[in-house]
């Protein structure tokens, strides 16, 4: 689908096809297809577990066969469109938010030589690996004085600084790989730095922004804790959060936290079997070079 | 856009003349101005600093302190962190997530490598597929994982069902409810996730040895095994240290998973640090003794970091 499109190497992950068949005899294949088949299935089983789960009746008075209504119960009843309209707004700031910054300072740390870049990168680098669960309990009490909790900032912007945290790590990474020349180029030709990023750069940076805006983008929608804390009176929950308080308080109905649960997934889901490449390359390469 | 270049012209400007005035020899022009690297990092390094870097100094800040979220604390030193080592509670919460290691960590990558050693030797149809199949419970909301395992743990679920059906009745029971069976229980769930990540990462790895080794060994009258040891193995060194570090560090701070199925019972039987940072500072009021859990849990992943990367991949030393 997408050519490796930066000065990267390609990754390994998002390699083309696998060697020709002709390796290995009959039986290492069949063997390497049933292992194959046994662990893709063990993968899918519990997402199976919950799809059936949430098109089956809701109580046995409901009868058998399949029940697609759970689903806009669960929207309606279970409020879980209000959750997701919640997670869709935090979402949309944060990665925003996160995106413009990081370019910019990705831009900065990777093509710019400054005072103090070192220290400032390492401090970044720390930030990539304190757990949420260190600075939740002050962020608590501060943004609450600064009457921030029970806000849609009080849950985006601890999550715009985790984001912004990897982002710049990732964004620098790419650009100090970025050719030269064609800085010198645009240079020459009289453009200043904003510039250059604009209309040089980011062009060519597509690819390591898209991947970037996919990983920000599910760690903010499946984040539990940040939103947990930050909106202590529940009156505003994202899509994660709604679901563990409807699973509290409804212990009967199965049917409709599986559709909750679906819900829920649905939107991440999408994006990753859309853009896999992207998501796993990101991951992978990511991680490899923290 | 207008208001950027203007601003930069002017410093630009400012920072010719300066240098002009001081180095009469021609030398390269200046790339930038001297303040647009500060001006572009701003706003990333003011929103870092507000919402991570200070909550962190606050966080050891208030660990030192026995405050309760409500009155002014008071100073205690170190008596937070001597509690962590003391409170047979809190040494039972870190045992837990040592105990979440093996399965979220250990287990995966020992899987993966076998898995991924398969399939890339016996080369079969279809590994993109198998690729995005294995990958896919690490992009799902940990909520809807937790959920998703409470059905299937359920006294009415599908594993006690599948039990029963084959004549297994006694074993079947309620998993999560069990004091012996719900830490291994939540750990399995971890390795169901954890599992995938490791596989690929793996498998990205051993794409990278090349053919030519295995044909050359194979001719020296290596076996599979042998090849694993002399070959693989220590090519994939980078990805396993990876693999390790980022699935070590998941179980350490597990949290979403244990407060949807467990809620850290039955008991205590399945606590960890990430939980009792919540449970101490939002629901008992012991805020300094949860803001030292956590700092505390900080010190333990940086550790996680540095030591597995620099055993399982000393190659990295050198870098930075």
């Amino acid at each position: 689908m997408s050519a490796p499109t930066t000065s990267r190497p390609a990754s390994p992950a998002a390699a083309g096809p696998a060697r020709g068949p002709s390796r290995g005899s009959l039986a290492q294949r069949l063997v390497a297809s049933a292992v194959l088949l046994v662990a893709a299935a063990a993968a899918l089983g519990p997402v199976l577990v919950v799809l059936a789960a949430a098109l089956g009746p809701e109580s046995p008075a409901a009868g058998g066969g399949l029940h697609p209504e759970n689903f806009a119960a669960a929207w309606e009843q279970g409020r879980f469109g209000e959750y997701l309209q919640t997670s869709a707004l935090v979402a949309v700031v944060v990665v925003t938010v996160a995106t413009v910054a990081s370019v910019l300072s990705g831009y900065a740390f990777g093509t710019m030589d400054f005072r103090g870049r070192e220290v400032l990168f390492l401090l970044v680098l720390l930030g990539i690996m304190v757990p949420a669960e260190a600075v939740v309990v002050p962020l608590f009490f501060d943004l609450r004085t600064l009457g921030l909790t029970d806000t849609i900032w009080g849950i985006a912007l601890p999550q715009i600084a985790q984001s912004i945290a990897f982002g710049t790590f990732w964004m620098r990474a790419h650009f100090r790989t970025t050719d030269r020349s064609l800085m010198e180029a645009a240079r020459l030709d009289g453009a200043g730095p904003v510039r250059i990023l604009v209309s040089v750069l980011v062009p060519v940076a597509r690819p390591a922004i898209t991947t970037l805006v996919l990983l920000s983008f599910l760690w903010t929608w499946n984040d539990f804790l940040v939103p947990l804390v930050m909106a202590p009176s529940a009156q505003l929950r994202t899509a994660p959060l709604g679901l563990a308080l409807f699973q509290g308080q409804y212990t009967q109905g199965t049917a409709l936290l599986a559709a909750g649960a679906v819900l829920v997934a649905l939107p991440v889901v999408v994006v990753y079997l859309l853009l896999q490449r992207h998501v796993i390359r990101g991951m992978v390469e990511g991680a490899v070079r923290g | 856009m207008a208001a950027d270049r203007t601003a930069e012209g002017a410093v630009a400007t400012a920072t010719a003349a300066a240098t002009g005035a001081a180095a009469p020899r021609r030398r390269p022009l200046q790339p930038h101005g001297r303040a647009t690297p500060y001006l572009l990092a701003a706003p990333a390094l003011l929103l870092y600093g507000a919402f991570l870097l200070f909550p962190l100094a606050r966080a050891v800040q208030y660990s030192l302190y026995d405050f309760d979220g409500l009155t002014v604390g008071t100073f205690v030193g170190l008596d937070n962190y001597v509690a962590v080592v003391a409170d047979e509670g809190l040494r039972q919460a870190f045992g837990h997530a040592l105990v979440l290691v093996l399965f979220f960590s250990v287990i995966p990558v020992v899987v993966g490598l076998a898995l991924a050693a398969l399939l890339t030797r016996a080369p079969v149809r279809g590994l993109p597929a198998f690729r995005t199949v294995v990958f896919l419970p690490q992009v799902i909301a940990m909520v809807v994982v937790a959920v998703a395992w409470r059905r299937i743990y359920a006294p009415d679920g599908p594993l006690n069902t599948a039990l029963r059906a084959v004549g297994l009745d006694g074993l079947a029971r309620t998993w999560l409810g069990d004091f012996g069976t719900a830490l291994p229980a939540v750990g399995l769930i971890g390795t169901w996730v954890s599992t995938g990540l490791a596989t690929v990462l793996l498998m990205a790895g051993m794409a990278r040895v090349p053919r030519e080794l295995y044909e050359a060994s194979s001719l020296d009258g290596a076996g599979p095994v042998r090849q694993l040891v002399a070959i693989t193995l220590p090519s994939v060194r980078p990805e396993m240290a990876v693999a390790l570090v980022l699935t070590t560090i998941t179980a350490l701070k597990t949290f979403d998973l244990v407060y949807v199925t467990t809620g850290g019972g039955p008991g205590t039987s399945t606590t960890v640090p990430s939980y009792e940072v919540y449970r101490r500072a939002f629901e008992l009021g012991q805020v300094g003794s949860a803001a030292a859990v956590g700092v505390v849990l900080t010190v333990l992943v940086l550790l996680v970091t540095v030591v597995v990367t620099r055993v399982v991949d000393p190659s990295r030393r050198d870098e930075r």
